[in-house]
């Protein structure tokens, strides 16, 4: 009797990860981590980390400890880059992850603490407004406006939730949401929405002319649209591990 | 007030080289005090179509570098007085060019003439950066064909954000020149129609060139076409797109084609 081997299968997923880039003087460095920390009590909390390395001096001693310390802290690393190969013990973090991934822009630890802790006696009777943190966690919805059309080479990015387009999206631009994405135009160049695992994250347009659809790591080249979607008003969704591309009337 | 237009197109070969020459001498006919200016260091082609050649002796290079004075590297026309050329260095490359000095030549231009013309390289490198930084309107142009369109895309993309007056948050004043259009072939349905194009680049149609041999006739001579030829098709247009900038406005003309007696007898294809 043949045995039928089970069919993998295989999908990509981004996620945000945090880099670490620790300084020396160590102490100091690994001072100001714990302050951070006291501040914002619940910022690395399931968050993927990577440390840099690449900003200690060869001479430094005991990297691996270091490692050891920012883990005890509750920090979730998941691997190391910009080690120097001499350094001893670093193998236990997991193999070199591999080069490139988009480095975004610097990223803003709130000042205050998301959850306000039981006040004691001491403090004023009305509790002081946590203002919004920059970091919004994935279930508040964010949108980013743009009120102007997207030109070829141009490359927009929001992985907080949902981008609106006022105007086409030319050959050759990229847009890269969280959430959904929006062009009240023709989208002609690519449209990557759902990052960071949002399956139910669409992409609509007025007029499908795009190079390439992707929901959450799954996606469609033009090659492959439905033929009669081109040039019309078009919604692409994620039906399990296919992409729909279906009318909007 | 002098204004400094920059003719690109990311492109090459479009005819920005043949736009700037013969936008040039169509105002300076018209009585404006005109510069063009070769941005193309080390590929100069300015100084062939405007016929001054065998007279460059400075260039802009040597200008930024101290070597010679802005009045030493300009040019007249030997045809129009009001008509100058800077020509680009041959010898040398862009990363001559620095912004400081490119800065300090717009400025000293813009006391002496009512047009500054810059002729920018194709590409998105430093050259075409350099020709457009300073411009206060930019002609994209384009030809009617799909890689000369998304190439225009892109250049307007960086018209919009990378001169100076997009860094001052301050709107480049943009026009589409189409150029080597065919009416035949548009005719056909082989060319993009003027409105996908404009549908796609979205904004204002300064004119459209026809395609013509006159061009090249001209460029052979050393002569901007709207000097040598100027009741030629291509000339017209021409003249057409430097009323418009000078603020006149009316309807652009689609070429049509013009064909001769045994062309319109015998023009079928031949059906087997």
């Amino acid at each position: 009797m043949t045995e039928t081997r089970p069919f993998i299968r295989l999908r990509g997923r981004s996620i945000m990860a945090l880099v670490l880039s620790p300084e020396p003087p160590l102490a100091g460095w690994l001072a100001s981590l714990d302050a951070q920390i006291e501040r914002a009590p619940n910022f690395f909390d399931g968050r993927p980390v990577i440390v840099d390395l690449g900003t200690l001096p060869r001479e430094t001693a005991d990297v691996a400890g270091l490692m050891h310390a920012i883990a005890e802290r509750g920090i979730h690393i998941i691997g190391a880059e910009g080690a120097h190969a001499s350094w001893p013990g670093l193998e236990a973090w997991g193999r070199k992850l591999p080069g490139g991934g988009q480095s975004a822009k610097p990223i803003e630890v709130p000042e205050r603490a998301q959850a306000e802790p039981a006040a004691p006696a001491a403090r004023p009777a009305a509790p002081e407004p946590s203002p919004p943190p920059q970091m919004q966690s994935p279930t508040e919805p964010a949108s980013l406006l743009i009120d102007h059309a997207v030109r070829s080479g141009q490359s927009i990015t929001f992985e907080q939730g949902d981008i609106t387009i006022l105007g086409s999206v030319a050959s050759g631009a990229e847009v890269v949401a969280g959430g959904s994405i929006h062009v009240y135009g023709a989208l002609r160049g690519r449209a990557i929405a759902g990052l960071s695992g949002r399956t139910g994250a669409r992409i609509y347009c007025r007029k499908l002319h795009a190079e390439l659809v992707a929901i959450d790591g799954v996606y469609q080249t033009a090659e492959d649209m439905p033929p009669e979607r081109i040039g019309a008003p078009s919604c692409a969704w994620l039906d399990g591990d296919l992409m729909r591309i279906t009318p909007i009337d | 007030m002098a204004k400094v237009l920059v003719v690109t197109s990311g492109k090459g070969g479009v005819g920005k080289t043949t736009t700037t020459a013969a936008l040039g001498a169509a105002l300076a006919q018209a009585g404006e005090n005109v510069v063009v200016v070769d941005f193309d260091v080390g590929l100069r082609n300015l100084d062939l179509v405007m016929g001054a050649e065998r007279r460059v002796v400075y260039d802009m290079i040597n200008v930024i570098q101290g070597d010679a004075k802005l009045a030493q590297a300009l040019i007249r026309d030997k045809r129009i007085d009001t008509l100058s050329l800077l020509p680009a260095s041959q010898t040398r490359d862009k990363d001559a060019l620095t912004e400081a000095g490119v800065a300090s030549i717009i400025e000293q231009l813009r006391e002496k003439f009512d047009w500054i013309i810059c002729d920018s390289p194709a590409g998105i490198e430093k050259g075409a950066m350099m020709a457009m930084r300073y411009a206060d309107i930019a002609i994209v142009v384009t030809n009617p064909e799909v890689s000369s369109v998304r190439d225009s895309d892109r250049i307007i993309g960086m018209l919009d954000s990378k001169t100076a007056k997009a860094e001052r948050d301050e709107r480049i004043e943009k026009h589409l020149l189409l150029t080597r259009y065919d009416a035949g072939r548009a005719a056909r349905g082989e060319m993009l129609k003027t409105d996908d194009v404009l549908e796609i680049l979205s904004i204002p149609l300064l004119g459209i060139v026809p395609e013509s041999v006159d061009v090249l006739n001209a460029s052979n001579l050393g002569s901007p076409v709207t000097l040598n030829s100027p009741t030629s098709p291509a000339a017209k247009a021409y003249f057409d797109a430097a009323r418009r900038l000078r603020g006149e406005k009316f309807e652009v003309a689609i070429p049509i084609q013009r064909k001769s007696l045994m062309g319109r007898l015998f023009g079928r294809r031949a059906v087997a």
